[in-house]
């Protein structure tokens, strides 16, 4: 029982960092159709930014509010300057361009940052508590990870159901013409969009990074998870992508803590979850196909 | 009524005459509009005035719903001039019409399914900063039936639910001069002559100009002023709402009644 509580508090740390990636991908998803592949490094360049300043002295909050704040900037710079051209076209050339960004934006911080291992460090301790004389794997610092990540999300619900600029960003995001024809500034909801995306994205990469190390692919594998997470929730719903996440660090903790060697089988868990779901749901779990023909 | 305009019927041109007493809210001078090769407006000329109601009529494909998408803008124009007001709009950006005093109904209504029936009314007023709840009020004291289901996802109404909630939503803009882009279509006959009736009052309580894109032409003629004909890109008569539904030959050979 102990043990089971252990490994379920585990995979839902792990997946509410998934769930926060796939939330990045969702909320491009919604607004502009497009799939971000380049989400996981663009999440890097801003965890690399923090690093930076960490091992320049700096306090952790410092580079934390530093990072978002740049994550912000890059995820709208990318969306003016790379994707407007691209918006609307062909699917496939903006799957190209977001493809190459990653590629780019790695490559880039092999360039600036160097390609070995650094550590990164986190805020609070990474010491289970103490419950009635056994050691939990809840630490301080899943705490913050769970905790910063419903904060977000919080705060993201409020934006868009509160605030007259989450109402015009809804809007743009269902029905960019007819959001036009009732003034409301199309393009400006979109790179607010993905700037916030960013935001988030770049929050993910921090919290995976804490505690371990970062390199310029340390991302790779939240990457993957991240997507699957998203896909299972259905692309187009940021609760499917909460819940996505969740279910999947859930399932992969589970996997990883009953079934023998099974860290190695982690990842083709992950696909095997990621093709039942789209059998039996191929619009995943939270897809609103039906309320988007009408 | 409205006034004899001066064309006669079937005219090639189709340009009516015009009167001084009656303010041109909008004009459309030898519009063209283009999707490639394929030429859907050809040198249309119409205008619209206020406290009147312009049907523009014609058979699928006749132009009508490049017509409004070139006068707001979706679509730009090869040739011709759009004026609201005085002022050359042809160049306007789209988000920027509501703003000048035009709202556009569009073709297939324009309802955001995914947001409520509120959320919808709220965006459409977005553009004007606060407006007051008695403006939304009075919205849904014109709609009873949208009224009642203010809370619920707009995808979940009726066809003419959908079309009260855009025209209520059209009308939180403001406009001086609104486009509606077949209104009638998929409605049954009473809702569609409850939607004109009520249309027809706005337009003479308030000096609204509405350009009435419609297939439906005897619909729409019956709570038209002026009445012009669309076909194959090209006007094909201007002239009094009552003086076409009486000529026989453009009926049947235009308008499909
Ligand atoms: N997006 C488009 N691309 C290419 N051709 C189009 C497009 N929209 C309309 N057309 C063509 O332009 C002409 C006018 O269409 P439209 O303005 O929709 O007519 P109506 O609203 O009167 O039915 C038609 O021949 C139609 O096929
Ligand atoms: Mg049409």
């Amino acid at each position: 029982m102990d043990y089971f509580v252990n490994v379920t508090i585990t995979g839902l740390t792990q997946g509410i960092i998934y769930s926060a990636f796939a939330l990045a991908l969702v909320l491009i998803w919604r607004s502009t159709r497009i799939v971000n592949f380049a989400q996981g490094s663009m999440a890097a360049a801003t965890t690399f930014i923090a690093l930076a300043l960490i091992q320049a002295g700096q306090s952790y909050w410092v580079a934390l509010v530093v990072a978002l704040v740049s994550g912000f900037v890059l995820g709208a710079l990318v969306e003016r300057v790379i994707i407007r051209p691209v918006e609307g076209g062909p699917e496939l050339n903006a799957v190209i361009v977001t493809l190459g960004l990653f590629v780019a934006i790695q490559a880039l911080i092999a360039i600036i940052f160097g390609s070995s291992f650094q550590s990164f460090p986190t805020p609070f301790g990474v010491r289970g508590f103490q419950v009635g004389g056994s050691t939990i794997p809840l630490t301080p610092t899943s705490l913050y990870v769970i905790g910063s990540v419903l904060i977000t999300m919080a705060l993201l619900v409020a934006l868009f159901r509160f605030t007259r600029v989450g109402l015009a960003m809804r809007a743009s995001a269902f029905s960019q013409e007819v959001a036009r024809l009732l003034g409301v500034k199309v393009g400006g909801m979109l790179t607010l969009g993905w700037g916030l995306a960013a935001v988030v994205g770049s929050l993910s990469g921090l919290l995976i990074a804490g505690g371990g190390f970062v390199y310029p692919a340390y991302m790779d594998s939240l990457i993957v998870f991240g997507f699957v997470a998203a896909i299972i929730g259905g692309l187009d719903s940021p609760v499917g992508a909460i819940v996505g996440g969740l279910i999947l660090g859930l399932a992969l903790s589970y996997v990883n803590g009953y079934v023998e060697r099974g860290s190695a089988l982690v990842s083709v868990a992950a696909l095997v979850i990621l093709i039942v779901v789209l059998l039996v749901r191929p619009g995943g779990l939270f897809s609103s196909t039906t309320a988007r023909r009408a | 009524m409205a006034e004899t305009h001066g064309s006669t019927a079937m005219s090639a041109t189709g340009t009516t005459g015009g009167t001084a007493t009656t303010t041109r809210l909008l004009e459309v001078e030898g519009l063209s509009s283009a999707y490639g090769p394929v030429r859907a407006l050809d040198g249309v000329s119409l205008s619209a005035e206020a406290g009147r109601i312009t049907a523009v009529l014609g058979a699928n494909g006749a132009g009508k719903t490049t017509l409004l998408r070139t006068i707001s803008g979706l679509v730009r124009p090869v040739a011709g001039r759009v004026v609201l007001d005085g002022e050359d709009i042809t160049k306007a950006s789209v988000e920027s019409m509501v703003g000048r005093g035009m709202a556009h109904v569009p073709e297939g209504r324009g309802v955001i399914a995914e947001l409520t029936v509120d959320e919808n009314l709220r965006v459409g007023a977005l553009f004007r900063g606060k407006v007051g709840k008695d403006e939304f009020d009075r919205v849904y004291d014109l709609f009873p039936r949208i009224a009642e289901r203010r809370n619920n996802a707009a995808h979940t109404l009726s066809g003419g639910e959908r079309q009260m909630l855009v025209i209520g939503r059209a009308l939180l803009a403001k406009p001086r001069v609104l486009l509606l882009d077949e209104p009638s279509l998929g409605l049954a006959p009473r809702i569609v002559a409850q939607i004109f009736g009520l249309l027809r009052q706005l337009v003479d309580a308030e000096g609204l100009s509405v350009l009435l894109v419609e297939q439906n032409a005897r619909s729409a003629l019956s709570v038209a002023d002026v009445g012009v004909v669309l076909n194959l890109g090209r006007v094909v008569v201007t002239d009094s709402a009552s003086t076409l539904m009486g000529d026989e030959d453009l009926r049947h050979a235009y308008l499909g009644f």
